[in-house]
């Protein structure tokens, strides 16, 4: 199709942390900079038009902890900068929707969280409704539960459909530097069931960052800019009771309106194995798209980063030059209540 | 995060929220042991109520309609391990309920009775499955004043319990007056000539009555046997072992236990003999007779125990 225009918007950048399972002595900051730093060598910049951060006060327990991360990126003289108390995915959707406004050419963006301090499928509680949700003390994982169990019955998908994911996912995610290098599936129990502990995202801390350009200076910093081709998100009602939990309409729209049709590989943000299923469905990914080739959240779920990464690692496809055509996925919310797709590409390929 | 916090957010008394009518009608008529929903515009009605229609978002009408209790399971899942927030402290569901009346579901917890923590989910529980709400005795206005659901009632154990006095007849009791006195009797055929133990007054072979008297040794042959896995009360331990023994002298074998020689170790053919009771202990039962034990002999070739089998 056509040449990027120079409103066009792209990922020139991405970094991540080798992610860990367990608190490593590293505070959220700590984990943060390197990544911060890494990317200004990376790019050659050392001020963003706009900064925006996903992170999560109550992964570390710290009112306002988004606030001290900012020490990383230098923050004087002021700077133009916002927070979303969300993955890191959305972030880049507000950094894009600055960047379209046009004022300015550069973004940064980044997301961090250490899920190993507290009781993550617990502290997820606190993001349900406090009138009938959260004061039952129903977790993340007995959450997802309910919906593996609706996607099974109404598909005739099998427990060992779940265990086939997780396998795949987790042989990625060996080869891959960043995630965690975790074993095939073992013959283990149920954690909630129907879902076992191999179907449950690890528990990871970790961070990362990316930085959008726009036009000609996407391509004065990288060599093979991933153009941001489409970006949508959507959100269905909170209420796992008013849903058909077993599809994702939510992520259906978006990928119809992001243009996920025809793309090579796909990261999703799946942090339970039957979400990859589901999210296959409504995004229409064939039995040729290649989906997380990274081992994706499955191998490493850092909260408040993997859906970027998600991005990031489909954009990286674009770097490399090893796919023309890619898609990263966020959600966020209980049983993928809200979901992004972007869809990315090469120059040569509309 | 195996060892002890060092770190506990907590928010002092919690967070004060304002209802509004909406919620605020379903949690006082919960508080009063009803359930109860919202209708939308379009006709549906909402269950837990809400103040829009997740549908299309349009303000939800002022009509309250009562659901429910009942309702029906619309996808669950099975908490083995509870933890310490969960609102049961053994295994139990969490499910999605969409009471009688109701075009939504309600996120509950569901008791199927009492399980071993680490319990797999019991067959019994399906979607589809009928259940009601058991209400708390002191209920403030809270989703929690629904202690849990639990399944419709759709079976009953209906317990049995009949006495019987029964007799022996008149040959059996003769049987166990001799084994009261330490004597294993018979009845030999006057057609067929074989000894019959347990007597029973009868020759099953010939069809014809037997009256006379035979005593026989309290040694034997196995001539088959099986090990036992499942506990008896009878028996000394598990497994054991029960076999047909053939009394030197009968013509007919026996049922009986054999112990006092791993299960296995016992073979067709081999020689045992009666372990009787110490001698104060005996009644008029076969319980006198606690097993066979082995008898140190030679095994009875199968050729002459094969008739018995």
């Amino acid at each position: 199709m056509s040449a990027p225009l120079s409103t066009d918007i792209a990922v020139v950048a991405f970094v991540q942390t080798e992610h860990t399972a367990e608190a490593a002595g590293a505070s959220e900051v700590e984990l943060l900079a390197p990544v911060i730093t890494e990317i200004k060598e990376r790019t050659g910049l050392n001020r963003f038009g706009f900064t925006c951060s996903g992170s999560n006060d109550y992964l570390a327990g710290a009112p306002f902890s988004f606030v001290s991360a900012l020490d990383t990126v230098g923050a004087w003289p002021p700077i133009s900068e916002s927070h979303v108390e969300m993955d890191a995915a959305w972030a880049l959707y507000e950094a894009w929707v600055k960047l379209r406004h046009g004022e300015i050419d550069t973004a940064l963006v980044y997301g961090f969280g250490k899920s190993s301090q507290g009781v993550l499928p617990e502290i997820m509680t606190q993001q349900l409704d406090p009138y009938y949700l959260a004061p039952l003390g129903v977790d993340q994982v007995s959450l997802a539960a309910l919906q593996a169990r609706a996607y099974l019955e109404r598909s005739g998908a099998k427990e060992d459909d779940l265990r086939a994911v997780a396998a795949r996912s987790r042989r990625a995610g060996r080869d891959n530097p960043f995630a965690l290098h975790l074993p095939d599936p073992g013959d283990e129990g149920y954690d909630v069931a129907p879902l076992r502990p191999y179907d449950v995202a690890p528990i990871t801390d970790g961070a990362a960052a990316v930085v959008l350009a726009r036009g000609d200076r996407a391509r004065e910093l990288c060599e093979r800019p991933a153009w941001i081709r489409g970006i949508d998100h959507r959100s269905e009602a909170h209420s796992p009771g008013v849903r058909d939990l077993s599809r994702s309409e939510a992520a259906r729209l978006a990928g119809e309106r992001a243009g996920a049709a025809g793309v090579e590989v796909a990261e999703l943000h799946a942090q339970f194995s039957h979400e990859e299923l589901i999210l296959r469905e409504a995004l229409g990914l064939g039995e040729d798209v290649a989906v997380n080739p990274s081992g994706g959240p499955l191998s490493a779920n850092p909260v408040m980063s993997a859906g970027l990464i998600r991005i990031g690692e489909a954009a990286a496809r674009i770097h490399d030059g090893s796919a023309a055509r890619t898609l990263g996925h966020a959600t966020s919310g209980p049983c993928l209540q809200q979901n992004l797709v972007c869809v990315l590409s090469g120059d040569d390929h509309g | 995060m195996s060892e002890a916090p060092n770190h506990v957010l907590e928010f002092p008394g919690g967070y004060t929220r304002s209802v509004g009518p909406v919620i605020g009608r379903f949690l006082t008529e919960l508080r009063d042991g009803r359930l109860v929903g919202v209708r939308t515009a379009g006709g549906r009605v909402l269950v837990p109520p809400t103040e829009y229609d997740p549908a299309d978002g349009e303000p939800v009408t002022g009509e309250f309609v009562e659901v429910g209790p009942g309702g029906t399971v619309q996808t669950w899942s099975w908490v083995s391990r509870p933890r310490a927030v969960h609102p049961l402290d053994r295994p139990f569901a969490w499910a999605l309920i969409r009471p009688d009346g109701a075009d939504t579901a309600l996120l509950h917890a569901l008791d199927l009775g009492p399980f071993e923590t680490g319990a797999a989910p019991p067959r019994f529980l399906k979607t589809g499955m009928r259940v009601r709400p058991k209400w708390r005795a002191e209920r403030t206005g809270a989703i929690g004043d629904i202690e849990c659901f639990r399944p419709e009632v759709t079976m009953i154990n209906a317990p049995t319990r009949l006495e019987y006095r029964l007799q022996g007849g008149r040959a059996l009791d003769r049987f166990l007056e001799g084994i009261s006195q330490g004597r294993i009797l018979g009845h030999r055929c006057e057609v067929c000539g074989q000894v019959i133990v347990p007597m029973k007054g009868l020759c099953p072979r010939d069809g014809v009555p037997t009256t006379e008297e035979v005593e026989l040794p309290g040694t034997g042959t196995v001539t088959t046997f099986a090990v036992n896995n499942l506990p008896d009360p009878r028996a000394p331990e598990v497994p054991f072992v029960s076999a047909y023994i053939l009394l030197d002298g009968a013509g007919l074998p026996m049922l009986a236990l054999v112990a006092g020689i791993p299960a296995d170790q016992v073979r067709m053919g081999m020689r045992v003999k009666a372990a009787w009771r110490p001698r104060e202990e005996w009644v008029a039962s076969m319980a006198n007779i606690k097993w066979f034990e082995p008898l140190d002999e030679p095994d009875v070739p199968f050729e002459a125990i094969k008739d018995f089998v």
